[in-house]
């Protein structure tokens, strides 16, 4: 018996963790789709949900209900087994790529020394679900969605890889954690090292995901109407929460490479440690605005939940005040690691949102076209360029920024060499002119 | 080489569909066909070979109708065609209808009219934009659209009592009198309207993705236009300087100065120019407008029941969609014996299978949008 | 529209002015110039070109309007836009005068971009009369013949296409004929095809 405990004791930890992400994902992401409603209301003069829940807050409840109790409807000729499978193998790459990402220095479900690769691997396997979901609809329009989505994911892979890769010559390890604390240690973001391989993955995650402006295959007014066309109710609410989950996964990536995880800006400068006191304040104030608003609310249901969202905010100011006072400065860096790294990957959604929002739609050729012909070579031109970097650094003892800055320009000019050059694959334009 | 197959291809070469080739419905109902639109494409993989249009699905009979109506009776129905752009149908029809009698409205009604007209047509394109955009992907510039358009829609109602079709105009000139804060509220709707303006070119002018989109699709080439019968902004992106407020004045236009936007490569691109210069030129004439409306009175004498003289007549004016004509017959009673109606969308809709030959299936949505179609006006 | 003077005299013509007058007012000064028969160096042109196929000449409220011999009409089309430099189809369209011999008239509006001018053309044809076909002068007429067809049944020789275009194709009838009454419609296709007995 003692034995099998001993066993198991290992795995605890880890479990709950992972209890704790499977269970909370779907709440935080139901929060995620709100808050690109009103993200989007905001950027359209408008208001966005306002009715469930004061300001919407009850919307993603609402929505997962009904989704849950809609009839289950099946195409008549679909393949049942690939059609119940299809969504799943979508939701579950994605949580199962939760499993090696670090929420903050203490929260992490296994810290592999692979994990990057780990992380990248299990969520291509997503693109399964799509071509099989797509597969197993039996219409000729959702097969041809999917496996275009199937190619667009594909190309962009490939380019965020290779901007992966650039962030990992200069950490020199694949774990996760490491990753951050070598930026810790060397007291400044990547982001600020290799910024052209930020923007390629920055760019390539939205591919990924099939975000505007390469949501092509998911377009309402397009012909081809996509993969999720013949899936309702729970099995589409599947599919959302995994486009979702892979929206939290890539900005977690994104966070962990580039971003500095879970360390605050300017980690290593000391006379800027009063940042640290901003988490909490940001909080307080959030509070401070939700009770502001609660006598403003027509009714009370929505009053009491305002103050009682008031007080969750002013709960979590409290614990994240108290991490910063001596008896308890121990848990700081988990505790506001954890508020920082959430912080990062809402703010990469945001920039997500707001780029959906601005552009039109990328044509699928054009689409492929900047994929092949512009970031994978750029990708690769920058990762020759991180490594030449890194070699005048420690072989000939250059400083490292300016042997980084040197690069950066050199890859800059072959970006500009390489945009020059794409405009001869344009399509050749039909007709002529007068 | 002309042979019509079941599916009814005149145009296409082939008798036969090749191993490749599928026909695709866009049918009636589809988000982004502006209206009850069915297109029938043949793809071949995804490179349109082939289109047929067909319309009718919101033919209503209004030239049939005209024959039962009296002259006034018969104008609230076509506001009912085009009905983003109501005042400019109306425009038409009572300026046709006066050049029948023989009749001329007075200055200061004119005047008015071509204050309102202008306005619709900011207010039309605005809608033109907004949706095109929307098809093309862009989500946000509707609802800016929106926001203006309200502002043109509040003077309408202000005016005359309706938002949509408003009959703002009667034979002989108006009936009600521009209320009192008409030049302050166009005056004030102009000031602001240059900065949204430049907000929506902001968004979309230099975009890369909506350049990339939009340049070199659907190419119209002038000759082109001029043998299709396309009008407005349509032929004009083509390099046509054709406007009919300038080739035969009618309203107002003579006494103001404004500008004929053209393009150059007849490009959805140079379309979406085209559009945009001619709100910034409604603009100025509005300006010019309201500055000095002369005073005087709205209506001609020209009694209440109208019979006019045996004959006929075809007056166009430059609606926002194009070249809006009546041909009007009079046979001396008050009802008109004939009015035909030159629907602008009607005949620019049959450029649509030369435009969009050689395109890809994601390109037919913008290519729809572009010609700026209204299918009340295409099937009346 | 030129800008006549008539309209700034706010004294009104002398027949509107009498109150006790009965009778709808006609003002003198709001008539319309009557239509005069026209012989001027375009319609000499074409006199001289096509002699007797060119019927009537006159100017209707000062347009003008040519009638042509409905045969030659595409010939006569050609030569407008060749030589006359019409080369812009603004209308093509039909009235019914069913009590004539040949009942429809066909009318083509004419613009010519360099000339800044316009032009209508009419040739009369009777009910069972082909008419030629200008698609091959003009790409416009296209729809608009079919549109002709649809709504009066006149058949043009020559069309690429001519089907119905604004009614289904199995519609039986012509409605803009004046002996199709406007509470007409083609009860058989609307019980067939809409479930219902009537449209009404």
């Amino acid at each position: 018996m003692h034995a099998l405990l001993e066993f198991f004791r290992p795995y605890a930890l880890p479990l709950l963790y992972a209890l704790i992400i499977v269970a909370v994902l779907p709440l935080v992401a139901g929060y995620v789709v709100l808050m690109e409603r009103k993200v989007m209301a905001d950027m359209q003069v408008r208001l966005g949900p306002m009715r469930v829940g004061p300001h919407g807050l009850l919307q993603p409840i609402a929505d997962a209900l009904k989704l849950l109790i809609k009839e289950d409807i099946i195409p008549e000729n679909a393949d049942y087994w690939i059609f119940w499978l299809a969504p799943l193998l979508s939701v579950t790459a994605a949580m199962l790529a939760m499993a090696a990402l670090p929420f903050g220095p203490a929260f992490q479900i296994a810290d592999l020394n692979i994990g990057l690769l780990f992380i990248v691997g299990v969520s291509s396997m997503g693109i399964y679900g799509i071509v099989l979901g797509g597969w197993a609809s039996n219409s000729h329009y959702s097969l041809l969605g999917a496996l275009r989505s199937a190619a667009q994911l594909v190309s962009y892979e490939t380019a965020a890889g290779m901007a992966l890769v650039a962030a990992l010559l200069l950490a020199g390890t694949l774990s996760m954690k490491e990753i951050v604390e070598f930026q810790q240690q060397q007291g400044v973001w990547f982001v600020f090292l290799t910024p052209i391989g930020f923007f390629i993955y920055l760019v390539a995650s939205i591919a990924e995901t099939n975000r505007a402006p390469f949501d092509l295959p998911e377009a309402e007014s397009e012909l081809v109407a996509g993969y999720m066309t013949e899936y309702s109710g729970f099995r589409w609410a599947l599919y959302f929460l995994a486009e979702y989950a892979n929206m939290i996964v890539v900005a977690s990536i994104a966070t962990t490479l580039f971003l500095g995880g879970w360390l605050r800006p300017f980690p290593g400068v000391h006379a800027l440690d009063f940042l640290d006191w901003l988490p909490p304040m940001l909080l307080l104030g959030v509070a401070l605005y939700c009770f502001y608003r609660t006598p403003k609310q027509p009714v009370k249901v929505q009053q009491g939940f305002l103050a009682a969202v008031g007080l969750l905010c002013l709960m979590l100011a409290a614990i994240l005040g108290a991490a910063l006072v001596p008896p308890l400065v121990r848990f700081k860096p988990a505790i506001l690691g954890g508020f920082w790294f959430v912080f990062k990957v809402f703010a990469y959604i945001y920039v997500f949102m707001w780029l959906r929002f601005t552009f039109p739609r990328y044509r699928f050729d054009q689409l492929m076209k900047l994929g092949w012909h512009f970031m994978i070579p750029l990708g690769i031109v920058n990762v020759i360029g991180v490594a030449s970097a890194l070699v005048l650094h420690r072989q000939m003892h250059w400083g490292l920024a300016p042997a980084l800055g040197a690069t950066t320009l050199g890859t800059l000019l072959v970006a500009a060499y390489l945009a020059a050059v794409g405009r001869r694959y344009d399509l050749p334009v039909v007709g002529e002119a007068e | 080489m002309t042979d019509t197959l079941k599916s009814g291809f005149p145009n296409v070469e082939t008798t036969v569909l090749g191993a490749d080739e599928i026909i695709l419905n866009m049918g009636p109902q589809h988000p982004s066909t502006h209206g009850v639109l069915r297109v029938k494409l043949k793809l071949d993989g995804e490179k349109v070979v082939g289109s047929e249009c067909v319309i009718g699905y919101l033919h209503r009979g209004v030239e049939k109708i005209a024959e039962h109506r009296t002259y006034q009776q018969f104008a609230p129905y076509v506001d009912r065609m085009d009905y983003v752009a109501a005042v400019s149908n109306g425009l038409g029809y009572c300026e046709a209808v006066e050049k029948l009698l023989g009749a001329e409205a007075p200055l200061r009604a004119r005047v008015i009219r071509t204050i309102l007209t202008e306005l619709q047509r900011i207010a039309s394109h605005l809608l033109w934009l907004g949706t095109h955009a929307l098809d093309i992907g862009a989500l946000t510039p509707i609802f800016y659209c929106f926001r203006e358009r309200e502002e043109i829609l509040k003077i309408f109602e202000k005016y005359c009592g309706a938002r949509l079709t408003t009959h703002a105009f009667r034979i002989g000139g108006l009936q009600y009198e521009a209320y009192d804060e008409l030049e302050k509220d166009v005056e004030r709707f102009c000031k602001d309207f240059e900065k949204r303006i430049d907000e929506y070119e902001a968004l979309l002018t230099n975009n890369r993705i909506w350049v990339g989109r939009t340049k070199g699709v659907g190419v119209l080439t002038a000759q082109e236009a001029k043998d299709l019968g396309a009008s407005g902004p349509v032929i004009r992106a083509s390099g046509v300087q054709w406007d009919i407020r300038k080739a035969f004045p009618y309203a107002a236009y003579d006494q103001y100065k404004f500008e004929i936007p053209t393009g150059r490569n007849g490009d959805t691109y140079d379309r979406y120019l085209v559009r945009m210069k001619e709100m910034r030129q409604s603009r100025l004439i509005c300006l010019q407008a309201i500055e000095n409306i002369p005073s005087g009175p709205i209506m001609a004498r020209i009694g209440k029941v109208l019979k006019p003289p045996l004959g006929e007549v075809y007056h166009s004016i430059e609606a926002p969609k194009g070249e809006l004509g009546y041909y009007v017959v009079s046979d001396a009673t008050v009802q008109p014996y004939r009015v035909r109606i030159r629907p602008p969308s009607f005949i620019n809709l049959q450029a649509f299978d030369t435009l969009v030959r050689g395109h890809l299936v994601a390109d037919v949505v913008a290519i729809i949008g572009t010609l700026d179609i209204v299918l009340g006006e295409v099937d009346r | 529209m030129a800008n006549e003077p008539e309209p700034k005299q706010p004294p009104a013509p002398p027949a509107g002015e009498k109150p006790s007058a009965p009778a709808p007012p006609k003002p003198a000064a709001a008539a319309p110039p009557k239509p005069e028969p026209l012989d001027n160096e375009l319609v000499k042109r074409y006199k001289s070109l096509f002699g007797d196929a060119i019927r009537e000449a006159w100017s209707d409220r000062k347009q003008a309007i040519l009638v042509v011999d409905r045969e030659r009409l595409r010939e006569i089309a050609q030569y407008s836009r060749d030589d006359e430099q019409f080369d812009f189809l603004t209308d093509l369209t039909a009235v019914d005068w069913p009590k004539r011999e040949k009942r429809f008239d066909v009318v083509l509006n004419l613009y010519s971009f360099a000339k800044n001018e316009r032009l209508r053309l009419k040739a009369h044809a009777a009910e069972n009369e082909p008419v030629p076909s200008v698609t091959s002068v003009w790409g416009t007429a296209n729809w608009l013949e079919r549109e002709a067809y649809d709504m009066f049944g006149i058949r043009f020789e020559g069309h690429p296409d001519l089907k119905r275009i604004l009614l289904p194709d199995e519609w039986q009838g012509h409605p803009l004929r004046k002996d199709y009454d406007i509470l007409t419609q083609d009860t058989a296709w609307v019980r067939e095809n809409l479930g219902i007995e009537s449209g009404q």
